[in-house]
């Protein structure tokens, strides 16, 4: 039996049994949920309601509805596409990556995070899509046999990279996320004793018996399986790094865009796990098995991604200045933008994505719940600046002076971008409320090496 | 006398394995064993061989990579080679370090669902099927080894029974069938 070093603060707080691992985690499940419950998926679905409407509107009369120009032609839209695949990152991050590295912490989060995952890369394959215009010849991107000559999709181009890559990704994670689903749904389905909710486990766990073969098959199919997503994790960022990258825009031909992208892309992603499980723990009452100590982990991680992401910026900063080209002066990262008319993106980016997560740095910050809770907002939206910043200011001064322009965004840009906020939390609630939210059969492989009431204490041992 | 299949029930992983360890050592033929999760070592005790899921994996892997360079030599070399700025468009090793990350893509997606449809199967764990697991305490904290007299025709059934309650066993339930 594996067994973990005694000065290893326990993973499982309290006297935890295998049992009650099942009832704490299937509590939120049988139990009415509660009036919070309700209101907040209330909210989130007419944002959601709005959102979606917003997107009907915008596919009836096209992307002049949103306040794009002639100059700056990229917007809110790749912004916000960019920051929900960014935010994705963490959940393989976690799952696969972790898995690979045998960080056992990560059984407590992987499985929300996994979720997040799903619904934030469902959320930015929204935004290009809709950004098409003709959403009905979306199919157009798939190298499919036609009829229209030999019109075949263009393998050079970046952003037919993207479409292989992000829906490798989201189908690899989805079928990651639901085979290590399937053991916790037939324990559910064991464990549960309303008749409809016996059905929906029935269906959803796919016949599972857990029986010594199908475990086997289990640890194998989840390794490899990891094996595959964590490079699949580092190509979808960077290949959606390339998008701008691969283009001859100052300030986005740059060739630290991949690994800056991916680290800025695990930096937003662990922050939003944060957000999400910051509420979670406290209202399906995780506190056992969401600790002081992953928080203190998952910061752990935001530090470096966030300072490999500071260097990347200084990097930058330095380049534009560098090459003492006056088309360099206004990239997102230079003089001009930090004295321009957008200065206020360049400095909320600063202070949101620099400043505010050093502080992670003194440890009262970062073993802090509610500190931890309200860095990872900021970063959020640090993130999100990042990606308009990039985008916009390298866009907003063209070559000619008679091109300078400035962004504003209409009220369909506005609710587009709310309404996928939404659609994902209302996705994430309805999660919440009826799938295992802890990868509890995980759980339970380091209960007797991990839990507190355990630790230290003569296990039953068998002879090797 | 009709086969019986005995089920004993053990509260532990490690207490299974030790008493999985010591019927197979006294020539016992243990069918299979049910637990909530994966009991490491378990595999050999029972005799059980390695998963060759992993070469499923490589195979259609090496399937989709196949695939995916046929597919991008036909469509952007042979049926239709784009001029982008003169560009070479000729031969395939001259455009195939733009087409990486569309191969590696591919791989990836044909290996994870290949071998992920082939698990599904193999374990027949597929929508709709009913649960096979003797005892549904065994998907929540306990931990069972699954016997059959027919296959231990060695032994007599209260031999295997006596053998069983020498070790550290929660309950033994029997089953006609």
């Amino acid at each position: 039996m594996h067994q973990e070093a005694a000065i290893r603060p326990p993973l499982i707080l309290g006297h935890r049994t295998y049992a009650d691992i099942t009832a704490d985690v299937a509590a939120p499940i049988e139990n009415k949920a509660p009036t919070a419950w309700y209101v907040l998926t209330a909210i989130a679905g007419i944002i959601a309601l709005y959102g979606v409407g917003c997107i009907l509107y915008l596919i009836s009369k096209g992307i002049g509805v949103w306040g794009l120009n002639k100059t700056i032609n990229w917007a809110w839209d790749i912004t916000n596409f960019v920051w929900w695949v960014g935010i994705g990152h963490a959940g393989t991050l976690i799952s696969a990556v972790l898995l690979l590295f045998r960080q056992k912490w990560r059984m407590a989060v992987n499985r929300s995070a996994e979720a997040m995952t799903i619904f934030a890369v469902m959320m930015a394959a929204v935004f290009p899509m809709i950004h098409m215009g003709r959403i009905w010849l979306a199919y157009f991107v798939f190298p499919l046999p036609n009829q229209f000559g030999s019109l075949w999709v263009n393998f050079n181009s970046a952003l037919l990279w993207d479409v292989f890559a992000i829906s490798t990704y989201f189908s690899v994670s989805v079928v990651y996320w639901y085979i290590g689903l399937i053991p916790d749904f037939a324990t559910l389905r064991d464990h549960v004793s309303k008749a409809w909710q016996k059905r929906l486990y029935f269906i959803l766990s796919f016949g599972w018996t857990g029986n010594a073969k199908a475990w086997q098959r289990f640890e194998e199919v989840s390794l490899v399986l990891a094996g595959l997503a964590t490079p699949l994790v580092f190509s979808v960022h960077s290949v959606v790094s390339m998008d701008f990258a691969t283009s001859l825009v100052p300030g986005w031909h740059s060739t630290i865009y991949p690994p800056y992208f991916v680290a800025g892309a695990i930096f937003s992603g662990f922050a939003m796990v944060q957000t999400l499980l910051g509420v979670m723990r406290k209202t399906l009452k995780l506190e056992a098995y969401v600790t002081r100590k992953h928080v203190e982990y998952m910061n752990i991680v935001i530090m470096v991604t966030g300072g490999i992401v500071a260097v990347a910026y200084a990097t930058e900063f330095f380049m534009g200045w560098y090459t003492g080209v006056e088309y360099e002066y206004y990239t997102y990262m230079s003089v001009g933008a930090a004295t321009g008319q957008y200065s206020w993106a360049f400095w909320a980016l600063i202070i949101c994505n620099i400043i505010v997560p050093a502080t992670l740095w003194f440890k009262k910050v970062r073993t802090s719940f509610f500190w931890s809770w309200i860095i990872s907002l900021v970063v959020n939206t640090g993130m999100w600046f990042e990606r308009f910043d990039i985008i916009v200011l390298c866009l907003h001064r063209d070559y000619m002076p008679s091109g300078w322009t400035m962004f504003y965004p209409s009220w369909v840009d506005v609710g587009t971008f709310l309404g996928t906020i939404g659609i994902f939390f209302t996705l994430y609630l309805l999660f919440a409320r009826f799938f295992p939210v802890l990868a509890l059969n995980e759980l339970k492989t380091i209960l007797k090496s991990s839990g507190e009431s355990y630790k230290g204490e003569v296990l039953p041992k068998s002879q090797h | 006398m009709a086969n019986k299949v005995i089920y004993a029930v053990y509260e532990d992983p490690e207490l299974l394995k030790d008493a999985a360890r010591k019927l197979v050592t006294a020539g016992v033929r243990v069918k299979d064993v049910f637990s909530p999760f994966p009991i490491h070592g378990i595999d050999p005790i029972i005799g059980l061989k390695r998963t060759r899921m992993g070469i499923v994996s490589f195979m259609f892997g090496a399937f989709g990579l196949s695939l995916a360079i046929l597919g991008t030599y036909y469509m952007a070399i042979y049926d239709w080679p784009m001029n982008i700025g003169g560009k070479p468009n000729q031969f395939y090793y001259q455009n195939v370090a733009a087409f990486v990350p569309v191969l590696f893509e591919f791989t990836v997606l044909c290996a994870a669902h290949g071998m992920a449809i082939t698990y599904l199967i193999r374990n027949k764990t597929l929508p709709g099927m009913p649960g096979r697991n003797p005892d549904p305490r065994s998907t929540n904290d306990k931990f069972i080894i699954e016997l059959r007299t027919e296959e231990n025709h060695g032994h007599a059934p209260e031999a295997i029974t006596a053998m069983l309650r020498e070790t550290t066993v929660l309950e033994i339930n029997e089953r006609q069938y």
